[in-house]
C-alpha cells in the first residue's frame, strides 16, 4: 500500500506524497485564516491608536509662566466666581492703559483706524453707556468709565479670558503628554529647572470645564470651545429642522406614492449619486448660491448659510435611510388602513409613519452625527476661524468644534495641538451622545415592532 | 368603488352616508404635491451642482485654456499657470496609498466576519470597527499629523517630512476600510450557499472555497465596493489639507509635502478670497473635475452591482 503506484496520467500520487498536500493545503488555510483575522485586529489596532494619541495630548504636564498668578486676583485663584464689575476692575487696576484697545478688540466691529475718532455712541450702537460718555471719543474717557463700558457690554466669560490673557498672563513654556507625564518624572523634573524663573508645574487636563465655557483666545492656555460648540449646536439644530421634514418627505414619495415612471426612477439614482458627492463639492455650492448669490436672505458667512449646505449634504442619507425604515413596515398594516376606509394620507400619516418613527429618527441621526463632523463644507462656506462673541442668531458669524480643531491643529505649536486635542474628545462625546441616542431608538423600535 | 363603500353603511345606522366623493379630498392633492416638491430637491441640488459648477467653470476656461487645464504640469495661480497636474498627482498618490491599505485589510475583514467568525463574535466586532467610520475627518487628521507622521519618521528616517502625502494616504485607508469591508462582505454573503456546499462536496478546505469559489463569485461587487472607496478617497478633504501639506508639489515621492486637489480648495476658501479673481473661478474648475471623477466611479460601481444581482436572483 505504501508503494502506491502512480497512475497513468499521474493524477493519483502516493499517499505520503497525499498527505503532504493535504498538510500543506490545510496549513495554508489556517495561514490565510489568521491574515483575514489580523485585518480585524488591525483595524482596532488602529482604533485604538487613535484614542490613545488624543488622550496622549489632552492630558499630562505643562510647564507655565504667569505675569501674575489667579491666586493673587481671585480668592483660590478662581476668576470664574467674580463678578464683571471686579474683573473691570482688575482690568483697570493692572492694565489700565489698555482698556481702549479691549474696547476696540472686544465690541467695535467696524475699521479700526477709525475707532479713536469716534464718539461712543457711534462707535459702539446699542451698547450701555454711562451718561456722559455718549458724546465722547475712548480717549477723552478716563479709566473708570471704559471699565465700566467693558463690565457693562461684555460676558462675564469673555472679561475672565481678557483678564486670563492679559493680566494673569499665563504663558505654556512646554507641556508634556500624557505618557511622558506618567513615565519620565524625572525628565520633566529636569525641564523644569532649565525653565525661566517663576516657572510652574503641574498637570493639566486640556479638556476641563474651563474649555467648555471659555471663548476662543489667542493663548492656547486660557483658549476655549465655548463659541464652537454653540455654533455646532445652532448649525445641527437648524440643519435638522430643514433636513428631516424634506428628506422624510421624499422618501414618503419615493415609498409610497412614485409609480416606477422614468421620471421617479431617475429621482431615485439621483439621489444615489448625490450621496456620493464629495463633501467638499457641497461645500463649493453652498459657497455659490447660499454665501453669495442669496447673501440678501443668509447674510453670507452665516449660521443659515451653514446650515443650508449642511442640510444639502445630508439630504440624501435622510433619504436613503428614511426609505429603508418606511418600507420595513409591513403592507399588511397598510391594507389593515385602507381596509376601515382611511385615504392614503391618513393611511400614511397615521399608519405608516407612526410604526416607522423610530426607524427613521435612527437613520437621521446617524445622519446629522455625520453633519457634526463634517469640516469641509464649511471651510468653504466660511465658517469664521477666529471669533469671540456667543451666535446670536440665523445670520450671526460662526465657527464649530470641527473647523476649531482644524484651526488648532494647523499650527506646529504643541500646545495648540493640546487644545485641538481636547477640542477633538469633546466633539466625541457630543457624537456618543448622538450615537447613543440613535442605539437606544433602535431598542425602541425593536421592542414596538415584537410587541 | 365609492358606490360600493356606501352601500356597506346600513341605512338604520346613525351615520348617514355622505354624498359621493368622486374628486381625492384636497389634503390628498397637497400633500401628494407636498412630497413630491420634496423629492424634487435632490433634483434641484444636482441642478445647481451642475450650473454652478459648469458656469463660473466657463468662466475659467474662457482665460484659461482647456488643454492648459488638463496638460500642464505647472500650478502656479499667482504667474495664472494652472495645471492641474501637481493637484491630481498628489491626489491619485494619496488615492492609491489609501486603496493599498483599505483594500486587503478590507477584503480580509470582510472575508473573516461572512465566512470564519461566529455570530456571536461577528456581532461585537462589526460595530467596532464600524466606530471607525463615525470618526469625523478632521480626527483622521490630528491623527495622520500627530501619529502617522511621527511613527513613518522612526521607521524611515528623516527623509520623511512633516507634510507627506504618505502619511496622509495610509491615514485615509483606515478611515475607508469599515466601507470597503462592509460592502465586500455584502457581497460575499450574496454569493448562495449552495455553491460554497459544492465546493466542500469536492473535497476543498474552507479556504480554497473561499479564494476559488466564493471570491471570484462576489467579484463584481468587490469591485464596485473598491470604486466607492477610491471616490471617497479622491474627495476627503481634511487629511490631506492637515497632513499632506500646503503647496503643490509635482513629485512622486511619498515623503514629501504635495497638495491635493480637495487639499488646494480647501487651503485656498480659507483666507479672504477675492470674488473675481481667477483664483477663487479655479476652485470650480477643480470642483467640476471632482464631481465628474467621482460621479463616473459611483455609476460604474452602481452599473457593476446591479448586474451583479442579476445574476444570484
Amino acid at each position: 500500500m505504501s508503494a502506491a503506484p502512480e497512475t497513468a496520467g499521474g493524477v493519483i500520487h502516493d499517499e505520503a506524497a497525499y498527505k503532504r498536500g493535504l498538510r500543506l493545503r490545510t496549513w495554508r488555510g489556517t495561514a490565510w485564516q489568521n491574515f483575514f483575522l489580523l485585518a480585524i485586529v488591525a483595524g482596532i489596532a488602529a482604533l485604538i491608536a487613535l484614542g490613545f494619541t488624543v488622550v496622549n495630548d489632552a492630558f499630562g504636564y505643562v510647564i507655565a509662566t504667569y505675569e501674575t498668578p489667579a491666586a493673587e486676583l481671585a480668592p483660590n485663584g478662581d476668576l470664574n466666581g467674580l463678578s464683571n464689575a471686579e474683573l473691570a476692575q482688575i482690568l483697570t487696576e493692572h492694565t489700565p492703559s489698555r482698556l481702549a484697545v479691549y474696547i476696540r478688540d472686544y465690541l467695535y466691529s467696524g475699521d479700526p483706524a477709525e475707532f479713536a475718532k469716534l464718539p461712543m455712541s457711534q462707535a459702539l450702537p446699542g451698547a450701555t453707556l454711562l451718561p456722559g460718555a455718549e458724546n465722547r471719543t475712548v480717549r477723552e474717557l478716563n479709566d473708570e468709565q471704559q471699565a465700566a463700558i467693558l463690565g457693562d457690554n461684555l460676558s462675564q466669560p469673555v472679561l475672565v479670558t481678557i483678564v486670563e490673557d492679559n493680566v494673569v498672563g499665563e504663558s505654556i513654556y512646554q507641556t508634556f503628554s500624557l505618557t511622558e507625564s506618567l513615565v519620565n518624572r524625572a525628565g520633566i523634573e529636569a525641564e523644569l529647572a532649565s525653565a525661566p524663573e517663576g516657572a510652574t508645574l503641574s498637570f493639566r487636563s486640556w479638556v476641563s470645564l474651563d474649555f467648555l465655557l471659555s471663548p476662543p483666545s489667542a493663548n492656547p492656555a486660557t483658549t476655549g470651545a465655548r463659541v464652537a460648540l454653540l455654533g455646532s449646536l445652532w448649525v445641527t439644530a437648524l440643519t435638522i429642522l430643514i433636513a428631516f421634514p424634506i428628506g422624510v418627505g421624499a422618501a414618503i414619495y419615493l415609498e409610497e406614492y412614485a409609480a416606477p415612471t422614468r421620471f421617479n426612477r431617475f429621482i431615485e439614482i439621483n439621489i444615489r449619486n448625490l450621496a456620493g458627492v464629495p463633501s467638499i463639492v457641497y461645500g463649493i455650492l453652498g459657497l455659490a448660491v447660499f454665501v453669495r448669490a442669496l447673501a440678501t436672505f443668509t447674510g453670507g458667512r452665516s449660521i443659515l448659510s451653514a446650515a443650508l449646505t449642511m442640510s444639502l449634504l445630508i439630504l440624501p442619507v435622510v433619504i436613503i435611510n428614511a426609505q429603508e425604515a418606511i418600507r420595513a413596515v409591513p403592507l399588511s398594516l397598510r391594507e389593515a388602513s385602507y381596509g376601515v376606509g382611511a385615504t392614503k394620507w391618513q393611511t400614511i400619516w397615521r399608519v405608516v409613519l407612526r410604526s416607522a418613527t423610530p426607524g427613521i429618527l435612527t437613520g437621521v441621526i446617524l445622519a446629522i452625527s455625520r453633519a457634526i463632523g463634517e469640516t469641509a463644507p464649511l471651510l468653504l462656506v466660511g465658517a469664521s476661524t477666529f471669533i469671540v462673541s456667543d451666535p446670536s442668531g440665523l445670520l450671526s458669524k460662526f465657527t464649530v468644534l470641527p473647523i476649531q480643531i482644524y484651526n488648532y491643529t494647523a499650527r506646529p505649536q504643541q500646545p495648540w495641538r493640546d487644545a485641538a486635542a481636547a477640542a477633538i474628545l469633546v466633539l466625541l462625546l457630543v457624537l456618543l451622545l448622538f450615537n447613543a441616542t440613535a442605539i437606544i431608538m433602535r431598542q425602541r423600535a425593536r421592542r414596538r415592532l415584537s410587541a | 368603488m365609492s358606490s360600493r363603500t356606501l352601500d356597506l353603511v346600513s341605512p338604520g345606522a346613525q351615520l348617514r352616508p355622505r354624498p359621493m366623493i368622486r374628486r381625492l379630498r384636497p389634503t390628498e392633492t397637497i400633500m401628494r404635491a407636498v412630497l413630491l416638491a420634496c423629492g424634487v430637491v435632490s433634483i434641484a441640488t444636482t441642478i445647481g451642482i451642475v450650473l454652478v459648477l459648469g458656469l463660473e467653470s466657463l468662466a475659467f476656461f474662457r482665460e484659461v485654456p482647456l488643454t492648459d487645464f488638463l496638460f500642464s504640469t505647472t500650478w502656479q495661480p499667482r504667474l495664472g499657470q494652472f495645471g492641474i497636474w501637481p493637484l491630481l498627482s498628489a491626489t491619485l498618490m494619496t488615492t492609491t496609498f489609501a486603496l493599498l491599505v483599505s483594500v486587503p485589510l478590507g477584503l480580509a475583514a470582510a472575508i473573516y466576519l461572512s465566512e470564519y467568525a461566529h455570530p456571536r463574535t461577528r456581532a461585537t466586532l462589526k460595530p467596532v470597527l464600524e466606530l471607525l467610520a463615525g470618526i469625523p475627518t478632521v480626527v483622521y487628521g490630528f491623527f495622520a499629523l500627530t501619529f502617522m507622521t511621527p511613527l513613518l519618521q522612526a521607521i524611515f528616517g528623516p527623509q520623511v517630512q512633516v507634510y507627506n502625502t504618505f502619511s496622509a494616504g495610509l491615514v485615509m485607508g483606515i478611515m475607508i476600510l469599515p466601507t470597503i469591508a462592509s460592502m465586500s462582505e455584502d457581497a460575499l454573503n450574496a454569493v448562495p450557499r449552495a455553491l460554497r456546499e459544492a465546493s466542500y462536496g469536492l473535497g476543498a478546505t474552507r479556504f480554497e472555497t473561499i479564494a476559488k469559489v466564493v471570491v471570484p463569485a462576489a467579484f463584481s461587487g468587490l469591485v464596485a465596493a473598491f470604486l466607492i472607496g477610491m471616490a471617497r478617497a479622491v474627495g476627503e478633504t481634511m487629511i490631506v489639507a492637515l497632513a499632506a501639506g500646503a503647496g503643490p508639489n509635482m513629485t512622486l515621492n511619498p515623503f514629501e509635502p504635495a497638495q491635493t486637489i480637495t487639499g488646494y480648495i480647501a487651503s485656498i476658501s480659507g483666507g479672504d478670497i477675492s470674488y473675481d479673481s481667477l483664483d477663487y473661478q479655479s476652485i470650480f474648475a477643480l470642483g467640476l473635475f471632482l464631481f465628474l471623477f467621482t460621479l463616473v466611479l459611483n455609476l460604474v460601481s452602481q452599473w457593476i452591482s446591479r448586474r451583479f444581482r442579476e445574476v444570484y436572483q
